[in-house]
């Protein structure tokens, strides 16, 4: 809202402040500043001049006058001007030699088309009143010449822009923000709205309301005789201009003045375009509605429509119909302003996609008492700018509506704010708010509207047990006070949030983080601390990934959640794998010249449940839900578990002065889980498998016992090909829910043994394709308790392994807790590993 | 034994002795490196050496001799064992100096062999928030992104037909009428911890959410809030001020506390917008004729995030019984707050993941 600050004074007696202090007084109250603009202080020696003589200068390819121009001085002034709308005796705006123009444009005597000029003419868009303008501005006949035009024009005026919230409809208006300001200031407001209504029983253009919940007020007036041609005078389109709206013509520019003043959106009928009764109803199926924009929309039952016996005349209170538009001929205006529904006018405006000045007011609660007085002061405006009369009847259509009246203990604000006001002052600013209050409470008929809005208001009531109660009747224009703590919402904040006091509550002790977050701390920091960097990728994918992934037709990733609005329609998927945003990072750090590049992300994927509800039910609000309808919603919702993955190209430990560094491999990204396992004290079973986005020769399944949690390996080449990945390219991915849900509790603490250490060395001849995390497995199983760890030295292919075989070299490192153990206590046990991994996977010991 | 003659036993005499004793010391003084000095270790002090023969000699001495002679050799023996020792200790003190000097390294060259990564400065701005609040006695609630609407808006007063519901800018699952969004903002989680937890409830969640911006220097279609909840007999605005200025102390320093201004959420009521006293000029620069500052842009406050009073509708439809509960909620963004904490000036770089950025954040932020 754009509140020009002349306007403002005029219903409130502000003290000489300036804009900026006004403005921080409003944004206490709720009101708050958005911006401040100056209009006219920087324009000066700006005077009414008489245009004596005018000379046409031929021999340019444009219309060029010099004229004589009368501006009080001892002799008239030459002035050279291109535009040709004013005659000679006309009185226009001069800007002297030495003035200033809005933007710092100054003007000095300068020769030009062979005259010198002694100044120059002003437009409107030249003294920053228009954007544009056809010509200059000439001005009433009557100014004095000589006098200053910023004064004469009230061109000075500072502009406050406020952000509106969405529940103080009334402050979209001058008249409510001038009355919060009066408060603000405590000083005196008077109400624009605030006009006699003429005493008449007659009724004018006929109207009804043919759906109550619809509109609930329908007023109309008439003015005829009105001449079209009439200009707008200077005045209000400088208002309008700065108030944000474009001036178009007199009829429209009134409506808009005084909605803009009162908050009132009102529409103008061509009388003459209107065919029998005006009747305020909801649309019919198939129903259609050219407005004003030239738009022909299909309405839906839901609408609420202004009709004829034509059919829709006025989407209402949204826009108006095209064809009963006043033009530039109306002469006989009809006049409506009302009062609609404003979940019917916000639907309206939503289906239609249609968002006008009076829908945003409607929407947001306009004063249900204003479409009497608005309509006056408009058709009153209208006669007075555009001749013609208007008669004292009036159509006026009501439906009775209950006001609301909230009753609440009178220290409700108190309590709310943890600080005494006392009753004095809770009265004072509920009534400075408008509020009628009455002590005692209300009588329980007046409260209640019957069935769960009753019931709902029962559970809000907080008058129980209290004996100092006051019932609280809030002015029309405040339909956003209904409940206790609204009121209690008013008070504070004219009391000043900046009286609220500091007190740090006790809150309970907490448990701290959960376990299941300490580990996904712990995991970020591992992967952080072994090279890999943290990204928070879009969690936005497209069919195009699950290809690029290399994903068969029937893999799990490929059912994924669809948005309905996505930003981009090439990812309007929900990942389903957090690999897609990783790798796509990945290519870009490579493209700004980053070659190694480890990346990791913790986040969650969705993964939607085959034969899930489509639709998650919206709930009832006056009660908690049951337990079944809680299941309902979150059976319908994907199921979100938490994912780590990591990905990583170039060289993981760096080349330097050492020597050549280490390239990434799939050994890194098995390691990566490793590592993210042993956070959670959880190890991880790895096998070979294949699975796609990974080479299949070249891809470690990832168990915990018996459930897969993930997979890590290099990329498949086609995936690196797809992406324009870096050539081996490796990644991991694993489900960190499952260590959450698997987290194993304390450490056991380990009996640490003083007794001597003995070590046995065996190299194994196994089958070159046997997987040496089952001989590892078979060897630890086979040496007992007696093994205290276990390392491989020694991976050997080649002519002394024989054909198709490995070799592998163990160090068995033994201790016994109780004892020094004995040589042959320890060869036994190295007999026994061998031997059972000869059993399990054919390991024969390799002779020396 | 009366014939015996100790005339005999040479090498016990004396003079003989001393010979023995002066050729080791002058064979020790000339030893010039530890190598040497071993050497002239076994050959004078060693099993072989003269002055071990002539000791062994004293056993064939007349009793009454015997005395004298070992004191003789003893004596010898031991200004030969002590002319050794310190000539060891001082070819010791003189390789050593030499070696370590040999062995000196430039200890500038670089060593980042294995690079370090880092965690991403959200994440840990958001930890940083959690952990305040955890020492405050909160817990940290979760929930999922892909909500069902009654969570992320009727249950939180925001009827479907609210003028904010439409300012919300929201993803709907396929299609717009599924019930499901991708949350527009960390209060769903209210929600669930309402209906989750036993009263009294302090939690803080922070999380992502989204909105259908296009990405550009200050906004993102995917970002990140923090969201506190406090339900308990008796909280009031008082508490809720007392809180975040609790708050913004441990983030941003003693003295430094918060503004409330009043505005409007639909799921509190009184609502506040929450500014922060700017944390870099103290408000100075505020005050015309004082230096400019870029962090509050000279406002001397830093538009934080909202707060207010947990409206009762939100606590009727999670099942609390307002008459006997109240409490207060507060959100704010972290991409802003890392935005003016560290002087990012451009969201994009939070997003697109170049670990030139991240990295220099390490491990806390």
């Amino acid at each position: 809202m754009k509140v020009p600050l002349s306007w403002l004074r005029e219903y409130v007696d502000l003290p000489a402040v300036t804009a900026q202090e006004v403005a921080d007084r409003l944004t206490a109250a709720g009101l708050k500043l958005e911006t401040i603009v100056s209009h006219g202080h920087e324009i000066k020696n700006v005077v009414v001049g008489e245009v004596l003589d005018i000379e046409e200068l031929a021999d340019f390819r444009k219309p060029v006058r010099h004229c004589q121009v009368e501006v009080g001085e001892a002799a008239p002034r030459g002035i050279i001007c291109g535009a040709v709308n004013f005659s000679i005796g006309d009185r226009v705006p001069v800007a002297l030699p030495g003035s200033v123009l809005p933007g710092g444009f100054e003007i000095s005597a300068r020769k030009t088309y062979g005259r010198l000029s002694d100044g120059m003419i002003c437009s409107e868009q030249e003294l920053g009143i228009a954007e544009s303008s056809p010509g200059i501005l000439v001005l009433e006949p009557d100014v004095p010449i000589g006098a200053d035009v910023v004064e004469l024009l009230g061109l000075r005026d500072d502009v406050i822009e406020l952000e509106i919230t969405p529940d103080r409809g009334y402050a979209l208006s001058i008249r409510g923000v001038a009355r919060e300001a009066a408060t603000a200031f405590g000083v005196a407001f008077r109400d624009p709205a605030d006009l006699d209504l003429p005493v008449s029983t007659d009724s004018v253009y006929p109207a009804s309301i043919a759906d109550p919940s619809a509109c609930d007020r329908f007023v109309l007036r008439e003015v005829s005789g009105f001449d079209p041609a009439a200009p707008s005078p200077l005045w209000m389109r400088v208002r309008l201009a700065r108030a944000g709206m474009r001036p178009v013509s007199l009829a429209v520019d009134v409506t808009n003045y005084v909605m803009l003043e009162l908050g009132q959106p009102l529409h103008a009928f061509d009388r003459t375009k209107l065919t029998g009764e005006i009747v305020v109803r909801r649309a019919r199926e198939g129903e259609t509605l050219e407005t004003l924009d030239h738009v022909v929309r299909k309405l839906h039952a839901d609408d609420i429509l202004i009709t004829d016996a034509s059919g829709a005349i006025s989407l209402a209170g949204t826009m108006g119909g095209l064809h009963t538009e006043i033009s530039g001929s109306s002469t006989e205006l009809v006049i409506e302003a009302a009062h609609f529904s404003a979940t019917g006018t916000g639907r309206m405006s939503r289906r239609h996609n249609l968002v006008s000045e009076a829908s945003k007011r409607f929407e947001r609660g306009v004063d249900r008492e204003l479409p009497l007085y608005a309509s006056l002061r408009a058709a009153k405006l209208l006669v007075e700018l555009g001749g013609g009369t208007t008669a004292n009847g009036v159509t006026h259509v009501s439906i009775g509506v209950e006001p609301v009246r909230i009753t609440i203990p009178a220290d409700l604000p108190d309590r709310v704010a943890g600080m005494p006001y006392g009753r004095e002052a809770v009265l004072r600013h509920l009534e400075q708010v408008g509020c009628t209050v009455a002590e005692g409470a209300a009588e329980a008929s007046a409260r209640s509207g019957g069935g769960a809005a009753a019931a709902l208001s029962a559970k809000l009531d907080v008058t129980g047990g209290a004996t100092d109660l006051l019932t609280v009747t809030p002015p029309t224009w405040r339909p956003d006070l209904v409940d206790p703590n609204d009121l209690a919402e008013e008070v504070i904040r004219l009391e000043g949030y900046e009286r609220l006091p500091s007190v740090l509550p006790a809150a309970p002790a907490g448990g701290g983080l959960t376990e299941a977050q300490r580990l996904h701390r712990r995991v970020g920091r591992a992967l952080a601390a072994d090279g890999y960097a943290e990204i928070l990728a879009y969690p936005f994918i497209g069919e195009r990934d699950l290809d690029n992934l290399q994903l068969p037709a029937d893999d799990e990733r490929r059912r994924a959640t669809r948005l309905a609005n996505p930003l981009s329609e090439d990812e309007p998927l929900m990942r389903t794998t957090l690999l897609p945003g990783l790798l796509k990072t990945l290519v870009r750090n490579v493209g700004r010249g980053l070659g190694d590049v480890a990346l990791f992300e913790t986040g969650l994927v969705y993964r939607p449940v085959p034969d899930a509800p489509a639709t998650a039910p919206v709930l009832a609000v006056d009660r908690r839900p049951t337990a079944d309808e809680l299941a309902s919603v979150e059976a319908a919702l994907p199921r979100q578990p938490l994912r780590v993955a990591v990905v990583l190209a170039g060289e993981f430990e760096s080349s330097g002065w050492w020597g050549p560094g280490r390239a990434a491999t799939w050994g890194d990204a098995v390691e990566a889980a490793r590592v993210v396992a042993r956070e959670a004290g959880l190890e991880l079973t790895v096998a070979a498998d294949a699975h796609a986005p990974w080479h299949p020769g070249r891809c470690a399944s990832l168990h915990l016992g018996d459930v897969l949690v993930g997979h890590a390996g290099e990329l498949h080449p086609r995936v690196i090909e797809a992406y324009g990945l870096p050539a081996r390219t490796c990644a991991m991915e694993l489900e960190l829910s499952l260590l959450q849900a698997a987290l194993p509790g304390p450490v056991e603490s380990p009996v640490v043994s003083s007794y001597p250490v003995a070590t046995q060395d065996v190299a194994l001849i196994v089958p070159a394709a046997t997987p040496v995390a089952s001989v590892e497995a078979a060897l630890r199983e086979g040496a007992g308790e007696l093994l205290e760890a276990i390392r491989l030295f020694d991976v050997y292919t080649g002519a002394q392994a024989g054909e198709g075989n490995k070799s592998l070299a163990y160090t068995l490192r033994f201790r016994a807790p109780d004892r020094t153990l004995t040589a042959e206590e320890t060869t036994a046990a190295r007999d026994a590993a061998v031997a059972l991994a000869a059993e399990r996977v054919g390991a024969q010991l390799r002779s020396a | 034994m009366s014939n015996y003659d100790p005339v005999e036993v040479t090498p016990l005499h004396a003079d003989e002795v001393a010979r023995m004793q002066a050729d080791a010391l002058a064979a020790i003084a000339a030893a010039s490196d530890l190598d040497e000095l071993k050497q002239v270790r076994l050959a004078h002090a060693g099993d072989r050496s003269p002055i071990a023969l002539a000791n062994r000699e004293i056993g064939a001495l007349p009793p009454q001799a015997r005395a004298e002679a070992g004191k003789r050799t003893g004596g010898a023996r031991k200004a030969i064992g002590e002319a050794l020792a310190a000539r060891q200790a001082e070819l010791e003190t003189e390789r050593d100096e030499r070696v370590l000097v040999e062995e000196t390294v430039d200890v500038t060259l670089p060593w980042d062999r294995a690079p370090r990564g880092a965690r991403h400065p959200l994440t840990t701005l958001q930890e940083r928030v959690a952990d305040a609040f955890v020492a405050m006695g909160y817990e940290v609630a979760e929930g999922p992104e892909l909500e069902g609407e009654w969570f992320n808006f009727d249950a939180l007063n925001l009827a479907p037909d609210h003028p904010a519901r439409s300012e919300h800018d929201t993803f709907f699952v396929e299609s717009v009428e599924s019930g499901k969004v991708l949350r527009t903002q960390t209060s769903p989680v209210q929600i669930r911890a309402l209906l989750s937890r036993e009263l009294p409830v302090y939690v803080v969640a922070p999380g992502k959410v989204f909105r259908t911006d296009e990405l550009d220097a200050t906004h993102t279609p995917v970002f990140h809030q923090v969201e506190g909840l406090a339900i308990d007999e008796g909280l009031t605005m008082a508490h809720l001020k007392g809180t975040l200025d609790r708050f913004a102390e441990v983030m941003f320093g003693e003295g430094i506390t918060t503004r409330f201004r009043p505005h409007y959420f639909p799921f509190t009521e009184p609502s506040a917008e929450m500014d922060l006293k700017c944390f870099v000029c103290r408000g100075a620069s505020a005050v015309p004729g004082n230096p400019p500052c870029r962090t509050c842009k000279s406002e001397g406050w830093i538009e934080w995030g909202g707060c207010g009073m947990v409206n009762p509708r939100v606590l009727v439809a999670c099942g609390v019984d307002p008459r006997r509960y109240s409490g207060f909620a507060f959100g704010m963004g972290i991409e802003r707050t890392l935005m003016f904490r560290h002087n990012a000036e451009d969201m994009r770089d939070m997003v697109e993941g170049d670990v030139r950025f991240t990295l220099p954040f390490g491990m806390e932020v």
